[in-house]
């Protein structure tokens, strides 16, 4: 039976989106497989937890103390920690302006030996908020262990709300 | 007292909107004449008392109240008075106050503006408009006031705007960006309105575009300014960060963009009626969701404001009413419209829904994209974040193919057109975009790049087939060709521009993320860095005082082949009210390039790490942007519109009387 050409043509359309649709799909599927960075507490960093040279994010609070610059060029290393575990972050380059002792940062890197060389070093944006995967990997750990957090971070709004 | 009145305002225009959200809806199906004209007043009373709220809350800002707590949390009594009266909109509650004043405004812009259309149609535009308003109300009521007070603890100074927010580009930005958002429940309201009339024809295409295109033109000079202060203030040297909100902002723009060009057909073949109806639907919730997205702190953006759970939920149930109840109206009433025009293959409505289907799915993977880190979060997956390369991936492939198609859709004819025509017309275009791209490829960077070609040839494509459709149209008029170019009907201009406004952003995004050059680097003074062909200069710092702030500039000059073009003064702030510092970038701008300077950590000993950005073509993006906003404003004044409109006084008569 012959088809209405109307109909043959919307039939075509249909198939035609669904077709691309579906090949679009399947790409994004592949595509966001490839670009996730899970993250990744200090204490589960040190326990070799995280695999070697993937990309992943890791977060907590800013050692105080564990700041070093090079004299030479913009290389700096510093440690960050959930109140469990220290992880020494490498990094060169410029550090955002609210990056310091004893606030939340989070880095997108990769882990090699033990360091995490990070390619992006974010801070807190807002002196008020706390990036959401600290605060609950800080809330984590101090759970698990039952002790309350360092007395760097005592200073923190873990939940991350306006306080007044 | 001026926050008490302020509050009660809010309450009474809460009041009137569940009026207008009822009486003229009612009245619409009754056929009671009297309820129908109802929503003209009501809608403006609500407008009046929400002006008046706002007015109430920009008094306590102007006279530093800081008993009231939302201006003590946002506000400091050494700011200068244009941002004590921005400031307003610089956290939660005053921004949602903004965005209800926005709201309730374009609904009485509404009301004045329809003296044209027909009774029923009118009642029940601003019914649903109504509907949404006493959802925004109650939610700012009931968790959001900004006229909390904090009493008797009175703070004698306030916490001060973020300093980040202390930008010109502040006093603009939101409010824009809010129009647009906003604008696009207008067109949501024509929908529903339309879906409940079962009225779907051009008439209704025709009263709704405008709406549509103003939604879209604001929203796009709205992103493009947030996008423009993101590169100079935050001192990444970027201008898109696939940042959650921002793409919050981005997604409603493309279905509105979708949502223009679906209406053209509408209106001019009727066809894709059921289709625009979805679209208007679509903009308006992803503007709900984005609103979601931003206030409930579900997600970590540079853009969040403070966590609170019982207000995302709040939003999430508002959204779940209006997309469920909106797609159950769909459901039930769409079917009932039927398209009776044909078209081919080879024809401008085939074009259009390409970029329907395009501007669809570079949609659906950027919604992937931000939802992804909630959905794996909630099904237990850990923590992850979607990096910008998946957007890129998508985006940047997709944007190109929808501006080749765009460029053989604009001069298409509509229901059919011969493809030999077509290629006669287009390879001239082809020709001198494929060569521009080589010259460009050229001229820039150390080596040849196809990327580079490919962005350039492309968006120089588009900008070259709207020119030469220009000059063949007028060449076709009587009389002299010159003359004929500035003779053309609006909507033509407006096409026009918007498309090589798109053409140059194409150019401009393409090239500039390829051929910029970075150099971080440790200076010290005396010292210099060259950076692709300029040399930049670092003779030290000096204090420098501002209103409210102390800051460190670097003096450098930058220049090309011994020649000094640019003196650039990066600073480091310190604001009275405390805190971290801030970064101040320095910008040289011209047409072909930018050099971008911004001011790291003081390293000791005079020393400071700089960063440094020679950036070809990035202005392109923002003029392509006001280029496409413009192009919205001159199709929004078409004189057109209001002709057709007047034309059609029997559809008042035959509608009301039914």
């Amino acid at each position: 039976m012959a088809m209405h050409p109307v109909r043959k043509q919307r039939l075509m359309i249909v198939l035609f989106i669904v077709v691309f649709a579906s090949v679009a799909v399947g790409l994004m599927a592949f595509a966001l497989r490839q670009n996730i960075n899970l993250f990744y507490p200090p204490s589960k960093l040190i326990n070799g937890e995280a695999p070697e040279g993937v990309n992943i994010r890791a977060g907590g609070c800013v050692v105080p103390g564990s700041i070093s610059r090079s004299k030479t060029d913009l290389a700096v290393s510093f440690a960050i920690t959930d109140g469990k575990g220290d992880v020494t972050v490498k990094y060169t380059g410029i550090l955002p302006d609210l990056f310091s002792e004893g606030e939340a940062a989070v880095v997108n890197g990769q882990m090699q030996g033990g360091i995490f060389m990070a390619e992006q070093v974010l801070a807190k944006h807002d002196e008020n908020y706390t990036p959401v995967e600290v605060a609950e990997a800080m809330a984590d750990a101090s759970a698990k262990t039952g002790t309350s957090h360092q007395a760097s971070c005592d200073g923190m709004d873990m939940s991350g709300n306006k306080n007044y | 007292m001026i926050a008490e009145l302020g509050h009660i305002a809010l309450i009474v225009a809460l009041g009137l909107s569940f009026l207008l959200a009822a009486i003229p809806m009612v009245g619409s199906y009754s056929n009671n004449l009297l309820w129908m004209r109802s929503s003209r007043s009501l809608a403006t009373g609500v407008f009046v008392f929400i002006a008046l709220a706002y007015a109430c809350l920009t008094i306590s800002f102007m006279e530093s109240d800081f008993s009231v707590a939302y201006v003590a949390a946002t506000s400091n009594s050494m700011l200068p008075w244009y941002y004590k009266a921005s400031a307003v909109w610089g956290g939660h509650e005053g921004s949602f106050l903004l965005w209800v004043l926005m709201l309730t405004g374009w609904t009485f812009t509404v009301a004045c503006l329809s003296r044209s259309l027909p009774m029923a149609m009118v009642a029940r535009v601003l019914s649903v408009l109504g509907f949404l308003t006493i959802g925004f109300l109650l939610f700012m009521l009931l968790t959001s006031n900004p006229f909390d007070r904090l009493l008797p603890d009175t703070p004698s100074e306030g916490r001060d705007l973020n300093p980040l927010l202390q930008d010109p580009a502040f006093v603009f930005h939101p409010p824009i960006l809010y129009m647009g958002y906003v604008g696009l429940s207008v067109n949501f309201a024509f929908a529903i309105a339309a879906l409940l009339s079962g009225r779907l024809d051009s008439a209704w295409a025709r009263w709704s575009r405008p709406w549509a295109t103003a939604a879209w033109a604001f929203l796009t000079l709205g992103i493009a300014l947030g996008s423009w202060w993101a590169y100079y203030e935050l001192g990444w040297g970027g201008w898109w960060f696939w940042d959650p909100v921002e793409n919050a902002s981005f997604m409603p723009w493309l279905v509105s963009t979708a949502l223009v060009h679906s209406l053209a057909v509408t209106e001019k073949r009727g066809v894709f009626k059921s289709w625009t109806i979805l679209l208007a639907i679509f903009a308006f919730s992803l503007s709900l969701l984005g609103t979601f997205l931003v206030r409930s702190g579900v997600i970590t953006s540079v853009h969040a404001f403070a966590t609170d759970p019982e207000r995302g939920v709040f939003i999430l149930g508002f959204l779940a009413i209006v997309v469920g109840g909106s797609l159950a109206i769909y459901a039930l009433k769409a079917p009932t419209m039927r398209a009776v025009a044909t078209f081919g293959w080879m024809s401008r409505e085939m074009f259009l829904l390409l970029n329907n289907v395009l501007l669809i799915v570079i949609m659906l993977t950027v919604l992937l994209g931000t939802l992804y880190p909630l959905i794996a979060d909630a099904m237990g997956l850990g923590r992850i974040s979607v990096g910008p390369p998946f957007f890129n991936a998508f985006f940047v492939p997709l944007v190109l193919v929808l501006s080749v198609l765009l460029g053989i859709g604009s001069i298409s004819q509509w229901k059919r057109t011969k493809g030999q025509k077509l290629a006669s017309f287009l390879w001239v275009p082809a020709t001198a975009a494929v060569l521009i791209g080589l010259a460009v490829a050229l001229m820039y960077g150390d080596e040849f790049h196809w990327k580079g070609w490919l962005c350039a040839a492309i968006g120089f494509w588009v900008i070259a087939v709207s020119l030469r459709d220009w000059w063949n149209k007028a060449s076709k008029k009587r009389g002299s060709t010159f003359g004929q170019l500035l003779n053309m009907n609006a909507s033509f201009y407006a096409m026009m521009l918007a498309h090589v406004g798109l053409g140059m952003t194409v150019v401009g995004g393409g090239l500039s993320s390829i051929y910029s050059v970075q150099s971080d680097v440790r200076l010290v003074p005396g010292d210099k860095v060259l950076v692709g062909a300029y040399e930049f200069n670092f003779s030290g710092t000096e204090g420098i005082r501002g209103p409210n702030y102390i800051a460190d500039r670097a003096n450098v000059t930058v220049s090309k082949n011994g020649e000094q073009v640019a003196v650039l003064g990066p600073e480091k702030r310190r604001y009275f009210s405390g805190g971290n510092m801030m970064t101040e970038a320095a910008v040289d701008s011209s047409f072909g390039r930018d050099l971008y300077m911004a001011m790291g950590e003081h390293l000791g000993e005079g020393a400071w790490a700089v960063r440094v950005y020679v950036k070809p073509f990035i202005m392109w993006i923002w003029i392509g942007c006001l280029l496409m906003g413009l192009g919205g404003f001159v199709a929004v004044a078409d004189k057109r519109y209001r002709r057709l409109n007047a034309v059609h006084p029997e559809y008042t008569a035959t509608t009301s009387a039914a």
